[in-house]
C-alpha cells in the first residue's frame, strides 16, 4: 500500500489513470470497475464511432474516448453496478423471507410470478403508485430529510460491504469500523424523525429505537473489537484472510451468538422490532410515512438486514473463502450463499419467537449479551497470549 | 432556588406534562374490531385506561322486539362470529324455558357437541389473536389451521362454517349426518396431538412466557366484583363454571373436570389466564368424546326436535350459559304474542372489557396487547 | 344484621330476605333461582345485604324493561359458591325514573347501568359516570323505550 502524504482532494482526481493514484480505493484488481470500464468502452466507443460516421474527425468523438472521460464515465457505471447488485441481493432476501416464512407457517408464501419473486416488483409498483401524503402538522424539513438520510445511509452501507476481495468499493485498513459507523447512524435519524412527525406513536417508536440502540450497540462493538484483535486488523480482507484455515466462529462461538442477535436488533427485524411494533404502535416511527417513502424505508430496512448478514459472514463464517480450498472461481457466490444462510437463520428466529418487550431487550443487552461479549473477549485474549493466534 | 421560579414550577405541576393520553383505536392493529382504548401513560407505564365501545351498536335487542321467535335465531349467530353456536343455543334454551318444554335427550347431547366444537374453535381463534398480538404470525397460522378442521365439522353438522343457524326452539335443525361421529372423533384425536405443536412453540419459548408472566395480576375478589367471567376468571382462582355449577342441557350427565388455576393463591396473572384456555380446549375434547358416545347410545331414529307453539306465554325468564368467553345470559320478557317484549343479551366481553382499567393498571405499553388479548375481544356481541 | 352465610340455599335466601326486609315480596322460587320484587327505596340496602351477608359476589346483569305504564330495573345477581341466582325486579315510575346505583357494590354493574341509562333513560343515582356508552353522545332520546318506534313499527 502506498505511503504518501495526502494534502487535498485534488490529489485524488489529478490522475489520468486512477491506478496511478496512491490513494485509490481500486488497487490492482477491482472486478466491478473492470466490468464498468469494459462496458463504457463498448458504450462510449459505439457512441463515438456513430458520431464519427456522421461527422468525421469531430471533437466530440475524440473527447469521448480520452482517458479522463473514460475513467469518469466508468466510475458512474461502476456506482450503478455496485448498487444494482446490492439491490438485487436485497430483493432475493425479500423473496427468501417470504417463501421461508411461508413454509415455517405451513403455507406457500407468495406465488406472484417467477415462484413469487415478482411480488417484490408488484410491491414496489404499488407503493410507488400510492398518494404521497404529508401530514399538515409535521416538521416538513426534518420529516423528509430524515427518511432520505435513513434510506441513503442504508444504501451506502449496503454498497460498502465487499462481496469478495475483488468486488468492493473501498478497501481501507479501517473498513470494518467505517461500515459499523455508518451502520449505527440510522437510529439517530429514526429518533429525530419520530420526533418530527408530531405523532405519539412515532414519538414512542423513535424513543424505543434509541432504547434499542443503547442496549445492543455496546456488546456489538466489543465483539467487533474482539474480532479485529484476533486477526490484528480492521481491514476486511485481512479478517477474511485470517480465517482461511479456521473460521472465527469456532474460537469465538459466544461472540457469534451475541453478534447474530445484535445484528437482528441492528436491522430492527422481528423479534427486536420494538420501534415499529405494529400491535402496540401501529407502525411505530413509520406511522406517518406514506406511499413510496414507506416503501423506501422498508427497502432500507432490508438493505441493513443484508448488511447484517454480510457482516456475520465476514466476521465469523470466513467471508468468501472456503476452508482448506481458499479462493474459488466465484468467491462472490460463496459469500452470498453464506450471507443467505445467515438470513435464513434470521427468518427462522422471526418465525419462532414473539416480539421482545423494550425493558427485556435492555435486560438482554446489558445482563446477557454484555457479559457474554466480555467472556468472549477474555477467551480471545487467552488464545492470543497462549500463542494459538 | 429563586422565588421567581416557584410559580413556574407550580404551573408545570398543574400542567401534568409528564403524562399523556395515547388513543388506541378505533382503527388500531391490536383492537380486533372497532373499539378504542384510551391509555394515559407515564413514560412506559400505564396509569389510567378508558375503553370506549359502541361503534358497532346496531340496536340488536330492539330489532328482536320486531320479529317472531323463530326468526331471531339467525340473528343470534351474528352476535359473535366465533361463538355463534353458543348464542343460538342460549336463545333457544331461554325460549324453551319460557315455553316450559323439555327437549329430547338426543338434541341436548347434539347441542353439547356443537357447543364444545364452537368453544374449541373460538379458543383457537383467540390463540391466533394472541400470537399476532405478541408479534408472532406462526402461532396465528398454526392455530387457524387447526381451527379449519373444527369449522369443517360445523359444515358436516349443519352446512355452514361460522354463522350456523343450527339450534331450533325445541331441539336442533337436523340429526347428525352419517359418519359424523367417526369424523368428530378423528378430528378431536388429531387435534389433541397437533395442539402440542403450538403448546411447544409457546410454552417452551421463554420470550412468549416472559411476555405474559408476572403482569396484570387480578385477584379473585376483583374478578368477582368487576364481573370478569369465563376462562379469565378461572385463571385467577374463581372456582366457578356454569356448565358444572349451574348445569343446563345435560351437562350434569357428562363427567368433566373444570380447570381452575390458583385456587389457593386467589390471584392470577396473564399467563394463568392464557393457560386456562389451553386446558379448556382439552377438556372440551373430553366432553365431545363422552357426548358422542351418548348420542350413539341413544340410537339413530330417536327424535331430535319437538314441535313448539309460536306464541310464548307471558312472563319473564332468563337462560344462562357458559360462552367460550364467559357468562352469557339472555333475559326474555314475553307478553303472550309471537314476538318478544324485550330480549336482553348479557355479553361476557361487554363486562370483561370494562375491567380493562383494572387489568391495565401499572403495566407497560408493550404489555397491553398481551393482557387484553386474554379478553378475546369480539365487538359484535359487545356493542350488540 | 345477620351473619354471613356462604352458599345459602334457595329457601334460606328467600327466608332471610323476607325476615330482614319485610317490604320485599318473593315472587317465585325455582331450582337455583329466586325471583324477588323490591321497592326502589330500599333496593340499595337489599343489594348491600345480598352482597355482604349472602356472598353474592357477582352482578351479572342490570337492565331495564319498559312496560309502557311503568319501567322496571332487573338485577341478576350470582353466587359463585353454588351457582344460585337472584332475579331482583325494581319497579320505576315513568315520571320519576330514578333508582340507586349499585356500582359501588359491584364494580361490574357500572357499564350495565350506563347502558340502561342511555337506552331507557333510567337514572342511577350516585353513579360515578353516567354517560352514554353505546350510542353517540349527541343522542337526546332513549332508543329502547317503547315510545321510540322503529320504522317498521310505526
Amino acid at each position: 500500500m502506498a505511503v504518501a502524504t495526502y494534502t487535498s482532494i485534488l490529489e485524488w482526481i489529478n490522475f489520468n489513470n486512477p491506478y496511478d493514484n496512491p490513494f485509490t480505493p481500486f488497487l490492482s484488481d477491482n472486478l466491478p470497475y473492470d466490468i464498468a470500464y469494459g462496458l463504457w468502452e463498448i458504450l462510449g466507443g459505439t457512441l463515438a464511432w456513430l458520431i464519427n460516421l456522421l461527422f468525421p474527425n469531430n471533437v466530440v468523438s475524440t473527447w469521448l474516448l480520452c482517458d479522463e472521460v473514460c475513467v469518469l464515465m466508468s466510475m458512474l457505471v461502476f456506482m450503478l453496478l455496485i448498487f444494482i447488485v446490492a439491490f438485487v441481493v436485497v430483493l432475493l432476501n425479500l423473496w427468501m423471507e417470504r417463501k421461508v416464512l411461508g413454509r415455517v407457517m405451513d403455507r406457500r408464501g407468495t406465488m406472484v410470478g417467477m415462484k413469487g419473486f415478482l411480488q417484490c416488483v408488484a410491491d414496489g409498483l404499488k407503493t410507488f403508485m400510492k398518494e404521497n401524503t404529508i401530514p399538515s402538522k409535521v416538521d416538513k424539513m426534518t420529516y423528509i430529510w430524515c427518511v432520505s438520510l435513513i434510506v441513503g445511509l442504508s444504501c451506502l452501507v449496503a454498497c460498502m460491504v465487499p462481496l469478495s476481495d475483488r468486488w468492493y468499493v473501498v478497501n481501507y485498513d479501517s473498513g470494518l469500523l467505517i461500515i459499523m459507523a455508518f451502520y449505527a447512524l440510522a437510529p439517530f435519524f429514526i429518533l429525530v424523525s419520530g420526533w418530527a412527525q408530531n405523532n405519539k406513536y412515532s414519538l414512542i417508536g423513535g424513543l424505543r429505537a434509541a432504547e434499542l440502540m443503547i442496549s445492543y450497540e455496546v456488546p456489538m462493538l466489543i465483539i467487533i473489537a474482539t474480532t479485529s484483535l484476533l486477526c490484528g486488523s480492521f481491514n476486511i480482507n485481512a479478517i477474511v484472510a485470517a480465517q482461511s484455515e479456521i473460521w472465527f466462529f469456532i474460537p469465538q462461538f459466544l461472540g457469534f451468538i451475541v453478534f447474530f442477535f445484535c445484528a437482528i436488533a441492528e436491522c430492527e427485524r422481528p423479534p427486536f422490532d420494538i420501534a415499529e411494533a405494529e400491535t402496540e404502535l401501529v407502525e411505530g416511527w413509520q406511522t406517518e410515512y406514506a406511499g413510496m417513502k414507506w416503501g423506501l424505508i422498508m427497502l432500507g430496512d432490508y438493505l441493513r438486514g443484508s448488511v447484517s448478514c454480510g457482516m456475520v459472514a465476514i466476521m465469523f463464517l470466513g467471508g468468501w473463502t472456503i476452508p482448506f480450498i481458499g479462493g474459488t472461481a466465484a468467491p462472490e457466490i460463496v459469500f452470498l450463499i453464506k450471507a443467505w444462510f445467515v438470513f435464513f437463520l434470521m427468518i427462522l428466529v422471526r418465525g419462532a419467537i414473539a416480539r421482545v418487550r423494550p425493558d427485556q431487550i435492555l435486560n438482554l443487552g446489558w445482563k446477557v449479551f454484555m457479559p457474554l461479549a466480555v467472556i468472549n473477549l477474555a477467551i480471545v485474549l487467552l488464545l492470543k497470549i497462549g500463542g494459538v493466534y | 432556588m429563586t422565588d421567581s421560579l416557584v410559580p413556574v414550577l407550580e404551573a408545570q405541576e398543574k400542567m401534568d406534562t409528564d403524562k399523556m393520553w395515547v388513543i388506541w383505536g378505533p382503527q388500531h392493529p391490536f383492537s380486533h374490531g372497532l373499539w378504542t382504548l384510551k391509555l394515559k401513560i407515564d413514560g412506559e407505564f400505564i396509569v389510567d385506561a378508558d375503553p370506549i365501545v359502541g361503534y358497532l351498536h346496531r340496536g340488536w335487542e330492539k330489532e328482536t322486539e320486531n320479529r317472531d321467535y323463530a326468526r331471531i335465531i339467525p340473528m343470534t349467530d351474528r352476535l359473535c362470529y366465533c361463538a355463534s353456536m353458543t348464542y343460538s343455543h342460549l336463545y333457544c334454551m331461554t325460549v324453551e324455558k319460557a315455553l316450559g318444554i323439555d327437549i329430547p335427550e338426543k338434541a341436548k347431547y347434539i347441542r353439547i357437541v356443537a357447543d364444545e366444537v364452537c368453544r374449541i374453535q373460538s379458543h383457537l381463534m383467540w390463540l391466533a389473536a394472541v400470537g399476532t398480538d405478541l408479534g408472532n404470525l406462526t402461532v396465528f397460522l398454526w392455530a387457524m389451521r387447526e381451527r379449519e378442521y373444527f369449522l369443517d365439522l360445523n359444515v358436516k353438522l349443519c352446512g355452514a362454517r361460522m354463522t350456523t343457524n343450527y339450534p331450533r326452539i325445541g331441539g336442533v335443525r337436523n340429526d347428525t349426518t352419517p359418519l359424523f361421529d367417526r369424523d368428530i372423533l378423528r378430528t378431536v384425536e388429531r387435534f389433541e396431538k397437533a395442539m402440542w405443536d403450538i403448546i411447544y412453540l409457546i410454552d417452551d419459548s421463554s420470550v412468549f412466557v416472559s411476555r405474559m408472566k408476572g403482569i396484570s395480576y387480578m385477584t379473585r375478589e376483583q374478578c368477582a366484583n368487576l364481573g370478569l367471567t369465563g376462562p379469565a376468571m378461572r385463571g385467577c382462582g374463581v372456582d366457578f363454571d356454569i356448565r358444572r355449577d349451574d348445569p343446563y342441557d345435560n351437562y350434569d350427565k357428562v363427567n368433566f373436570e373444570v380447570p381452575v388455576l390458583n385456587k389457593e393463591k386467589k390471584v392470577g396473572d396473564t399467563y394463568d389466564r392464557y393457560m386456562i384456555r389451553i386446558e379448556e380446549m382439552f377438556q372440551s375434547c373430553d366432553i365431545i368424546k363422552q357426548a358422542v358416545q351418548k348420542i350413539n347410545a341413544i340410537g339413530k331414529n330417536a327424535p331430535y326436535r319437538l314441535k313448539t307453539p309460536t306464541k310464548v306465554p307471558a312472563g319473564t325468564t332468563f337462560g344462562r350459559l357458559e360462552d367460550p368467553r364467559g357468562e352469557s345470559i339472555m333475559y326474555l320478557v314475553s307478553d303472550g304474542t309471537d314476538k318478544p317484549w324485550r330480549l336482553k343479551v348479557r355479553s361476557p366481553i361487554f363486562t370483561n372489557v370494562s375491567c380493562s382499567k383494572a387489568m391495565c393498571d401499572g403495566i407497560r405499553i408493550a404489555d397491553v396487547p398481551a393482557v387484553l388479548a386474554q379478553i378475546d375481544m369480539c365487538l359484535g356481541e359487545t356493542d350488540r | 344484621m345477620a351473619d354471613v352465610i356462604q352458599a345459602p340455599t334457595v329457601d334460606q335466601v328467600s327466608e332471610i330476605l323476607k325476615r330482614e326486609f319485610p317490604d320485599i315480596s318473593i315472587l317465585c322460587v325455582e331450582e337455583r333461582r329466586v325471583k324477588v320484587k323490591c321497592p326502589r327505596e330500599i333496593s340499595h340496602d337489599v343489594c348491600v345485604f345480598i352482597h355482604d351477608n349472602l356472598t353474592f359476589e357477582h352482578c351479572s346483569v342490570v337492565t331495564g324493561v319498559d312496560y309502557e305504564d311503568h319501567m322496571m330495573v332487573v338485577y341478576l345477581i350470582a353466587n359463585y359458591y353454588n351457582g344460585l341466582m337472584i332475579d331482583m325486579d325494581v319497579d320505576v315510575p315513568n315520571d320519576d325514573p330514578h333508582v340507586a346505583s349499585v356500582s359501588d357494590i359491584w364494580g361490574g354493574a357500572n357499564w350495565h347501568e350506563r347502558e340502561t341509562w342511555e337506552l331507557f333513560g333510567i337514572v342511577f343515582d350516585n353513579h360515578p359516570r353516567l354517560e352514554r356508552l353505546l350510542t353517540p353522545d349527541t343522542y337526546e332520546f332513549f332508543p329502547f323505550r317503547k315510545s321510540y318506534k322503529l320504522r317498521s313499527q310505526e
